[in-house]
């Protein structure tokens, strides 16, 4: 089975190869806002590198958010679309999950927090299980000085990944224990997409393209307006 | 226009060549196979536009959420319309600019991936140049050069086309379109949106010379301006607001379609154009579509003028005109993003 992943929820975009024998060959790229320039070019540049044929996957993976909205729309458009013409299941996958994901074999509790813009993270917290990581809460959308309150209220050592954590570090560093595991951690990757799909494949986790719903958190501000003046 | 057009330089585009077009610039999901330029096998729209309505106007972060639900659904229908799989496909095309960036990149995304995955070309088509190859979809008797008047909530222009991809720029407005009138008068009167076709209704009811609103610039040259316009219906409402609603209605609409018809009329007489051709949603209005009939006819002109459907945003123009760009230009990079301010290429 061979999975194709697509990621695209931060200012990272990626893509990547693989299935049992683990990741074939990926490509990622992080200068500018060129998702939708850079990542059908990746996709070929991947399957290339792992010789393979696009009608050899059996299963497109996305990234479904939270994140920056359009580059998510990029990743989940064109992997919906893949999916379509190849008549081939989704998996989708959080990127919060994504981020967590590499650094499960810590015993400290992870926190995943990615820049919403606008002064606002989206995080979620989670811990090592046998094979893998569990959230221990839902995805969420705060101020860095939410998610510091937060992590005060916590016992024990916290590790924190992605570019939220990185960019509000001070603010979130409130106390002894709480630690920033580093530049490799700045992003979800199209990596660990896949690794995550193919566990989900094996459960037959799947969706049809048209079941894929994207993790916003926020909504479009003409709607937040519109029930400010409804008084809703 | 046969396969032998000396503007068609690119072997293997023909009168079989089929094109799936994709429309996501604004808040129309649409899909639709076309046969060498010309056959429709299938149109799908699915408007957004009962999701924008309680906003007054389309909100670009809604419009793109709803593509991506929406898009692909739209497209299998097509498919299945057109009685095709994805695999016979020659090519497949999407509306690249101009229009809102996040619901332009929908598309796009959605056009390179399934080129990719069925190994043909990807066009990446201009909306405006889609917009005057609407015209020729459904009228293969138009003989160029042709003067389009493209009106729209986005844009009114006159465009002369005097080849396949050779056009020139012959007026447009200065400030407001002509549709972006019609939404904020119709508004300001309370008539909902969008405000078109509510007009273009109560317009019936009422008598169009009751007011005599202003004509700006109707004298002379072939740009237009709205925005007085609607700055007069504002003030005659405040003056009278014992007026009826369906005579300010009438008497505005009555203003814009004089002002459409009298300039598409000069801009033809100047060119020496062969045909007049009528494109964008406001084309949908019954009193424009009428004006613009009978004075072709008095003019001797040929007049056409595109189905509804084929006025408002389409994915058939798209396919239509990715047709020609696909045999003069060849197919599009994949690393083609979305360009919102694309302008209309004009001849030098
Ligand atoms: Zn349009």
């Amino acid at each position: 089975m061979l999975i194709l992943g697509l990621e695209s929820a931060t200012a990272q975009v990626g893509c990547a190869i693989g299935g049992h024998e683990g990741v074939l060959a990926s490509s990622h790229s992080a200068r500018g806002k060129r998702h939708a320039e850079n990542l059908i070019p990746a996709v070929e540049f991947v399957c290339h590198q792992a010789r393979i044929e696009l009608s050899e996957i059996s299963c497109v993976a996305v990234d479904n958010g939270p994140g920056l909205f359009t580059g998510l729309r990029v990743g989940v458009a064109s992997g919906k679309a893949i999916a379509q013409a190849l008549r081939v299941p989704m998996i989708a996958v959080s990127s919060l999950d994504l981020l967590a994901f590499p650094l499960r074999f810590t015993d400290r509790r992870i926190a995943a927090v990615i820049d919403a813009r606008r002064s606002e993270v989206f995080w979620a917290f989670y811990r090592q299980v046998p094979g893998g990581i569990q959230r221990l809460s839902e995805p969420t959308i705060g101020t860095p000085d939410e998610l510091a309150a937060e992590l005060l209220a916590q016992p024990g050592e916290t590790i924190l990944a992605g570019d939220g954590a990185i960019r509000y570090a001070e603010e979130l560093s409130a106390r002894p224990g709480i630690e920033l595991a580093g530049g490799d951690h700045a992003y979800p990757s199209a990596r660990s997409l896949v690794q995550l799909a193919h566990a989900k494949a094996l459960r037959e986790d799947w969706i049809r393209p048209q079941e894929v719903q994207l993790l916003y958190l926020r909504r479009p501000d003409a709607e937040i307006n519109w029930s400010m003046r409804e008084g809703a | 226009m046969t396969t032998t057009d000396p503007t068609l330089a690119r072997p293997g585009v023909d009168v079989h060549t089929r094109i799936l077009g994709i429309e996501t610039s604004c808040d129309e999901t649409a899909a639709a196979v076309v046969v060498g330029g010309r056959v429709v096998r299938s149109s799908v729209v699915s408007s957004q536009v009962d999701i924008h309505a309680r906003f007054g106007g389309v909100v670009p972060e809604i419009a793109s959420r709803a593509h991506v639900d929406l898009l692909t659904p739209v497209i299998a229908e097509a498919l299945v319309e057109a009685g095709v799989d994805g695999s016979e496909l020659d090519a497949v095309a999407a509306t690249y600019g101009p229009g809102l960036v996040g619901a332009l990149l929908v598309g796009v995304s959605t056009a390179k991936a399934l080129a990719l995955v069925w190994g043909v070309p990807f066009v990446a088509v201009n909306h405006l140049e889609a917009h005057l190859y609407a015209a020729l979809l459904e009228d293969p008797t138009l003989e160029l050069p042709i003067v389009v008047l493209l009106v729209s909530g986005g844009h009114t222009m006159l465009i002369e086309m005097e080849g396949h991809g050779r056009y020139r720029m012959l007026g447009s407005t200065i400030d407001d379109a002509a549709g972006e009138a019609f939404d904020k008068v119709g508004r300001y009167l309370g008539l909902g949106y969008p405000g078109g076709p509510a007009i273009d209704r109560i317009a019936l009811e009422g008598d169009p010379i009751a007011i005599r609103f202003p004509r700006a610039m109707l004298a002379e040259g072939l740009d237009f301006s709205f925005s007085g316009l609607k700055t007069s219906v504002v003030n005659h409402v405040r003056k009278h607001p014992e007026a009826s609603t369906a005579d300010v209605a009438a008497s505005f609409q009555e203003a814009v379609v004089d002002v459409l018809v009298t300039k598409a009329r000069r801009a033809a007489r100047q060119i020496g154009a062969k045909g007049l051709v009528l494109g964008g949603g406001v084309a949908a209005n019954s009193l424009l579509r009428e004006r613009f009939l009978s004075a072709c006819v008095e003019d001797g002109i040929h007049g056409s003028l595109p189905s509804r459907a084929l006025c408002t945003d389409n994915a058939a123009m798209v396919a239509a005109a990715a047709w020609w760009r696909l045999g003069t230009d060849g197919p599009s990079p994949l690393d083609t993003g979305a360009d919102p301010n694309l302008r209309l290429p004009l001849l030098p």
